[in-house]
């Protein structure tokens, strides 16, 4: 529990987690097993397992499917649809399954599933969002498309992949599968948790290596639940008890995943009982839902991370001195009160508190509020007199910015403007053509519950999203090691002291993590978000008459 | 009369062609990256990238990309979304909720606004006529957007008169609250139009005329300062139906009625011109009908008026 601590200050007690919630569901005699719970999502993009990278066919993949691992209180690994997953030099893998799982449809799941789903999600030319979950697997590159001869404009096509399957996945037996890894990663049992590792029955192909296509409007998964009709879009999607699933069995009936426009809908549907579980309150209500919700308001840590980044290729920003002099200028906590009502928290830190390493305040500080000392450090580094924020105006980013934007002028005597971008993507254009944006800002998601999934894409050189410039090659090496580390444990102490790297670095500064602020009917008890930000649907609990 | 509407049906045809190809060019002046405004901030991995850009002609130019999606519309293929559903399903679900909200919603508009504004018109001065004043100014005043969620929490989640949202099948009763809200402006504007129309009409020399021929006045009323007095409401009523269809975004996000509305704001989102062009077509369709049905209901209330 140690990593649910939140911050201080903030108007609704906090200590509520699984366990303190679980005190008050003694009355087991009232708790109908065959209830169903509604749970509110918006439109889910996609609905397979390779595709789904959208924080609402997340969820309902989570009932549909059992996971390889899940995890403890502590974030780490702990086999679920697996009896083991074992490895002598964190390169080649052995997973062993638990017998006795059968999909939906009858059929027994086995070793071949797993092989056949990770192979669909790879394969390029299918396009599958998570497709780049597996990049760590042998032969991976080979089932990847060759660049276009001719650019994307031309009319020549690029030429298929190599391979269709990935040489590093072997079947053993029909319990037992091997995955050879392309290098050395210790927390590879971590990744397997995420939903892009599920199995797919045969049923799901309507011939070798292709996905029916109507397979997503009814996925036959080998989890808990099993889909009641199909997904009615932008309505519902039904999901009733699967009795024949061998795990731990929930304590609902079904669930019904209502979709909703907007957030505000969903949450007047809770004040009125319509609706069970809202995992996001909108930021708008947080200030009343202590009074509406009581201790059905609650929260918990959450994955996303939202900086400000430096064009550290920039002359104006080059010196990390000046970098750190920014940082001490803004009021996290103050900005936190004001703008999100206490709904975010303030991040000291480059990696979520939902992962195993997490320190509280790893940023040190640089991340301390000091309004005096950041202004002579930064006149001391000869910062630039003006600055400019970017974000992207289609998020709730303005008023923020604008806060942050303030007390920069306040604190530093400069003078500071904020300049919206239509889009995410317009900003992100205009940083790779190292278009001068001045500051900007980026959020992140974490794609496996590590530090890695952190330290990995954000700030390493070659890293997917390291939009900054920032290239380090101590940093580099240290996350090379701590991914190759003997054991977890020996890795995270790789990932620390390159945190403490960044710390010193500032190619971005830390400012807020995500909570899920959840609310929840009279009608349910037990209602627990994972570190996905998942309702937990083995815990939640229907209260009957 | 047959002559006319046939011309006006076939004017109806260029209209539409024209209409289907201006926004579509519109959508493309204003594509950057679609793909990447669906990902949100997540980034786009370049295979994925590579391959529904194809998939969607994403990079070809403005004309080849109209040339498929006209080639699709001919063959009844409106396309697919960037999600890779049919834009035709999403359609056959949007389209009843809008127009039975909007329908409603006009329904509502008419039988209040019509009826508040001939009392207030015949009225006039009376107490009635200046608190209906008061209110309309207040609903008038009102925008939707802070209109509606008080109306939602006042009447949805505090009395329990109606279900707090109505969802994507809804039922009548669920959409008579959003319905209410949907057309409190145009009640308004209703109102004061027949008013005043009323008001004028009432002084009139035709009714005068009517009273001295010994008629009733209910049938001086109903017959004769009503029916020409609804000649300025009815093309109100034409140019509301299409703005309710259009425009009931907030109305629809704030009771979950999933319709034409957000469906439109998702595709201008997610820069997806085969979404916005298919809604928008059939938007201006409802348009040119409407008007035309009007242009025709005039001739029907005011014998004086002839289409040749």
């Amino acid at each position: 529990m140690q990593v649910r601590r939140l911050i201080a200050g903030t108007v609704v007690p906090l200590a509520v987690t699984a366990g303190l919630v679980g005190c008050n569901s003694g009355d087991s005699a009232k708790v109908d097993p065959n209830g169903v719970v509604s749970i509110q999502i918006a439109e889910p993009q996609h609905m397979t397992p390779s595709n789904s990278n959208d924080a609402s066919g997340i969820q309902v993949l989570s009932a549909l499917f059992a996971p390889l691992v899940n995890y403890d209180d502590n974030f780490k690994p702990v086999p679920d649809a697996a009896t083991s997953i074992e490895s002598k030099d964190h390169k080649v893998w052995t997973i062993k399954l638990k017998d006795g799982y059968t999909f939906h449809n009858g059929e027994k799941v086995t070793s071949q599933n797993y092989i056949d789903a990770w192979n669909y999600a790879a394969y390029g030319p299918n396009a599958q969002n998570n497709g780049f979950f597996f990049s760590r697997i042998a032969g991976y590159g080979a089932t990847q498309q060759e660049s276009d001869p001719d650019g994307p404009e031309g009319p020549e096509k690029p030429p298929a992949p190599r391979a269709k399957t990935m040489s590093g996945l072997k079947k053993v037996d029909d319990l037992t599968f091997q995955v050879t890894l392309s290098q050395p990663f210790t927390e590879f049992e971590t990744i397997l948790g995420y939903s892009a590792f599920y199995p797919l029955p045969k049923a799901a192909f309507a011939s070798e290596g292709v996905l029916k296509e109507d397979f997503e409007s009814a996925p036959i998964g080998n989890g808990p639940f099993m889909m009641n009709g199909k997904w009615e879009h932008d309505a519902k999607v039904e999901v009733a008890k699967y009795d024949a699933y061998p795990g731990t069995k929930p304590k609902v009936g079904g669930v019904e995943f209502r979709i909703y426009l907007q957030p505000s809908a969903a949450y007047a549907d809770v004040l009125s009982d319509n609706l069970d579980v809202i995992p996001q309150i909108p930021t708008e209500s947080i200030p009343t839902a202590p009074d509406d919700l009581g201790d059905r308001f609650q929260r918990s840590s959450a994955s996303q991370f939202q900086f400000l980044a430096f064009p550290t290729f920039e002359q104006d920003f080059a010196n990390p001195q000046v970098r750190k002099a920014i940082s001490k200028a803004i009021d996290r906590d103050e900005i936190v009160r004001s703008v999100f009502k206490g709904s975010q928290q303030s991040a000291r830190s480059f990696v979520s508190p939902v992962v195993a390493g997490y320190r509280e305040n790893a940023c040190g500080d640089a991340c301390e509020y000091d309004p005096k000392a950041a202004k002579t450090l930064y006149d001391q580094a000869g910062g630039p007199k003006k600055i400019q924020l970017s974000y992207n105006a289609d998020g709730p980013h303005k008023d923020w910015i604008d806060a942050t934007c303030n007390q920069l002028n306040a604190n530093l005597g400069v003078q500071c403007t904020t300049v919206p971008e239509a889009k995410i993507a317009d900003l992100l254009n205009k940083v790779e053509e190292k278009q001068n944006v001045g500051i900007f800002r980026l959020g992140w998601i974490m794609d496996y519950p590590s530090m890695e999934s952190y330290l990995g894409p954000l700030y390493t050189t070659t890293g997917s999203s390291n939009y900054y410039g920032y290239s380090n090659t101590e940093f580099d090496k240290l996350v090379q090691e701590g991914s190759a580390a003997e054991t977890p444990e020996k890795s995270i102490e790789k990932y620390q002291q390159a945190e403490d790297i960044l710390a010193r670095d500032l190619p971005v500064i830390p400012l807020r993590f995500a909570q899920n602020n959840y609310g929840f009917s009279t009608r349910v008890q037990n209602v627990v978000v994972d570190l996905f930000s998942r309702i937990d649907l083995n815990q939640i609990e229907v209260l009957g008459n | 009369m047959a002559r006319y509407i046939i011309r006006r049906l076939l004017q109806m045809v260029v209209t539409f062609i024209g209409t289907t190809f201006v926004v579509y060019a519109l959508m493309f002046a204003n594509q950057n990256d679609p793909l990447q405004a669906l990902a949100g901030d997540r980034p786009v991995s370049d295979n994925v990238r590579q391959v529904l850009t194809e998939q969607y002609h994403l990079n070809e130019p403005f004309l080849v990309q109209y040339g498929y999606y006209m080639q699709g519309l001919l063959t009844g293929d409106l396309g697919r979304t960037l999600t890779g559903r049919p834009i035709g399903d999403v359609m056959s679900d949007a389209w009843p909720n809008t127009i039975k909200l909007a329908l409603l919603a006009l329904f509502f508009a008419t039988l209040f606004g019509i009826t508040a504004g001939l009392v207030a018109g015949l009225r006039r001065g009376s107490i009635f006529d200046n608190t209906t004043l008061a209110l309309t100014l207040v609903v008038v005043g009102l925008p939707i957007i802070v209109l509606a969620p008080i109306a939602q929490l006042v009447f949805g989640v505090k009395l329990g008169w109606f279900p707090t949202t109505a969802g994507a099948r809804p039922s009548l009763y669920g959409l008579i609250l959003p319905a209410l809200v949907l057309g409190a402006a145009s009640t308004a504007t209703m109102m004061r139009l027949t008013r005043a129309s009323v008001a004028e009409n009432v002084r009139a020399d035709y009714v005068r005329t009517a009273r001295a021929k010994g008629l009733s006045a209910r049938r001086v009323v109903a017959v004769h300062v009503l029916r020409n007095s609804l000649i300025p409401v009815i093309t109100l009523i034409g140019v509301d139906l299409g703005t309710l269809m259009a425009g009931a975004i907030v109305t629809e996000g704030v009771f979950n009625i999933p319709g034409v509305g957000s469906k439109l704001l998702l595709g201008i989102q997610t820069e997806d011109g085969p979404l916005v062009v298919g809604f928008v077509s059939v938007l201006v369709i409802v348009f040119l009908v409407t008007n035309l049905l009007v242009d025709l209901l005039y001739a029907v209330l005011d014998p004086r008026i002839r289409y040749e």
